[in-house]
């Protein structure tokens, strides 16, 4: 008897909610492979300074559109013997450039370089990899200005990547917040919150933000242009999670642990915070989830069609804006590369996304 | 049905009224105005600036008043002159919309044309190495920015020099183009643009699609069909297809939507003269007319674009009736 209890209660105690979900996502290889990428990805961004070799400003004009380096990092040295990983330093001849086999730039780790900040407190100017001067290391190649292109994703990343984080916190918030208040208290604040969220979304998305970003001039710098993109974004985002979930609370204040918690005298708010909108979080982490590349995607829309973060500051849709001119793109391919990161970033999120909708309980999904 | 219609085309006066008076109100709040512009640049006369302030109450910064005389000459039927253009709106916006528009079929005609057929596939073949395929490609689809869709497309252009790498047609001879020459210049012009756009919807179809015919392929009536001895391709294509596209319909307007929005960017790599990049442009230079009109059309696109999903999935489900009662 006593042993079975037990054992009722290590397997109810291992099947929370939180606990089944947790483990079946486990199970998917590909969405737990979504994360770790998700992970080096925000990590290389809050590191930024640390992981590029140069800021995102260093322009060298020596050394325009220098194609990557990547796959000329060497390390049998000419001889054939095996040596520390090494760059040849370029000499431009002709056409293009070419390495210059006599002169060598050995890859040093910890380098001093240009100084950076991590999150505006911790400031360095040491960088994990770079060649002494006069060399230069352009992993993913340079653009117009020899700015390493590298460098600039890494940095433009902390713009790209945290845009998607701190919007969908601001409009998931905002919209389990009126959506919930909405479906609960009904009457004048519903009507008037779901008309709202009806011009919203009849508005066509990307001209409603140009319209709102015009709004606000361009003699903006970039940490304000950075702003009003999320606040835009979040202002318009909201909307759909916010229908959903009023659909979600009228459904659930008819519940009985409802009535239970409005016969115990519990106030309403009370009652719509800790009963009601805790059992709309599975939908609300899989939507937020899965709403992330809306805020990446319009903030490279934004950039690329030059309303957004623009130079010298670098994210990947301004990077992306250089390859309009047609001669660049299909001479100097490379610097297409931040649109190869922002496929990884987008795809990382659906993938993971995805997987969290198959792992969340079915029952709270609608 | 015809008092449905009216009924949703009733509901558009409002939403019209409430999206150009909040255009209006976001243009006068913003700062500076095509007109300053055009004092810095120096090339037109005091006297002409001042007609052209007077003429669209430039100068005053209430709302309504700018509102009111807009949509007094709108109702006229009066949608102005583009200040950066100097020809009238509605002939600007008429031909750019064409264009749009052309893309948007287009587009719409690849995503349905695979699809409907791939995610049937699919889902007849689930959990074999086709559906493996096609769930990558559409995850793929789902992911890719379409400005990188585009560039990539416009490489391959570039690179191979098999289509053109940008517009709507051959600046150089067009004038000398028999008609059918046109045609096939203008299609030859869409082939790329419309293949981004469309492989990225036919991305988002395709999982729809799937999913549908593999929930109604285990509904009783398919084990009925099937036990009544009818072929399997006729169970398919009779019974399970008419069922699974439904949903697929209603996206339409949602497509439409996308297709409209999305294009701004395929449009702007592509340099394809459609109303995506004209509106960016208007909006950008603070071209007030243009930009009031093409929120007016493309609102009304929108409407009709999910009005028409309507009327169309009312058209192919019989148990649809949209008069409610």
């Amino acid at each position: 008897m006593s042993a079975r209890q037990s054992e009722v209660e290590t397997t109810s105690r291992k099947l929370s909610t939180r606990g089944i979900a947790w483990t079946k996502l486990r199970r998917k290889k590909t969405a737990m492979l979504s994360l770790y990428v998700l992970v080096v990805l925000y990590a290389g961004a809050l590191f930024a300074g640390f992981v590029s070799p140069y800021s995102y400003a260093h322009r060298n004009d020596a050394a325009q559109f220098h194609p990557p380096m990547l796959t000329s990092v060497h390390i049998f040295n000419s001889d054939g013997g095996l040596t520390r990983p090494f760059v040849y330093g370029g000499s431009t001849s002709g056409s293009g450039y070419s390495d210059d086999k006599s002169r060598v730039f050995p890859i040093r780790f910890f380098v001093r370089g240009d100084p950076y900040a991590i999150l505006w407190v911790i400031r360095s100017d040491i960088h994990l990899f770079g060649v002494d001067e006069p060399g230069a290391i352009y992993l993913f190649g340079s653009d117009l200005f020899g700015r390493d292109i590298f460098s600039r994703i890494m940095f433009g990343s902390q713009i790209s990547l945290s845009v998607g984080i701190v919007g969908i916190i601001i409009s998931t918030t905002i919209g389990v917040l009126v959506g919930g208040l909405a479906g609960y208290l009904g009457g004048a604040f519903d009507f008037v919150s779901m008309r709202l969220v009806e011009v919203l979304l009849a508005i066509p998305g990307l001209y409603f933000i140009l319209i709102l970003r015009q709004t606000f001039g361009n003699d903006l710098d970039s940490s304000q242009v950075y702003f009003l993109i999320v606040i835009i974004l979040s202002f318009i985002g909201w909307a759909s999670e916010a229908r959903v979930v009023r659909g979600m609370v009228l459904a659930l204040k008819e519940r009985e642990f409802v009535l239970a918690a409005q016969a115990l005298g519990l106030g309403k708010f009370r009652i719509l915070i800790r009963h009601i909108l805790p059992n709309t979080m599975s939908f609300v982490i899989v939507t937020a989830t899965l709403t992330v590349p809306f805020y990446i995607l319009s903030e490279v829309a934004l950039s690329f069609l030059g309303v957004g973060i623009h130079e010298p500051e670098a994210s990947w849709g301004n990077m992306l804006s250089a390859a309009q001119n047609v001669r660049f793109l299909t001479d100097f391919t490379w610097i297409l590369t931040p649109g190869v990161f922002i496929l990884i970033a987008v795809m990382a999120w659906n993938i993971l996304g995805d997987g969290l909708r198959d792992a969340a309980d079915p029952r709270t999904l609608g | 049905m015809r008092t449905f219609v009216i009924r949703r085309l009733l509901a558009l006066i409002p939403l019209l009224l409430v999206v150009t008076f909040l255009t209006q109100a976001l243009l006068v709040a913003s700062p500076g105005n095509y007109v300053d512009r055009m004092r810095e640049g120096r090339q037109f006369s005091e006297e002409f600036i001042q007609q052209l302030t007077r003429q669209y109450h430039l100068e005053t910064e209430n709302v309504f008043v700018r509102y009111w005389y807009w949509l007094g000459q709108t109702l006229q039927g009066n949608f102005g002159y583009s200040f950066a253009y100097k020809i009238s709106v509605w002939s600007l916006l008429w031909q750019r919309t064409l264009n749009t528009l052309l893309l948007a079929i287009a587009s719409l005609l690849i995503s349905w044309g695979l699809a409907i057929p791939l995610g049937m596939l699919a889902a007849v073949k689930r959990d074999t190495w086709v559906d493996k395929l096609a769930g990558i490609f559409s995850f793929a689809g789902l992911s890719i920015p379409s400005v990188f869709f585009s560039l990539l497309m416009l490489l391959f252009a570039s690179k191979t020099g098999l289509f053109p790498i940008g517009d709507i047609h051959d600046q150089v001879y067009w004038g000398n183009f028999s008609p059918l020459q046109k045609l096939g210049d203008v299609l030859w012009h869409l082939v790329l643009p419309s293949m981004v756009l469309g492989l990225i919807g036919t991305a988002q179809f395709m999982r729809q699609m799937r999913s549908q015919t593999i929930e109604v392929l285990s509904q009783d009536y398919i084990r009925t069909a099937k036990a009544k001895g009818l072929s399997p391709s006729r169970i398919l294509f009779r019974h399970a297809f008419s069922n699974a596209v439904n949903p697929i319909v209603t996206l339409f307007g949602f497509s439409l939507a996308f297709l409209l929005a999305g294009a701004v960017l395929t449009e702007t790599v592509f340099s394809w003269p459609g109303m995506g990049r004209l509106t960016v442009d208007a909006l950008i230079n603070k071209d007030e007319p243009l930009i009031m009109a093409s929120v007016v059309l493309l609102t009304v696109m929108l409407a009709f674009g999910s009005l028409a999903s309507d009327i169309l999935l009312a058209v192919i489900d019989p148990r649809i009736r949209l008069d409610g009662n």
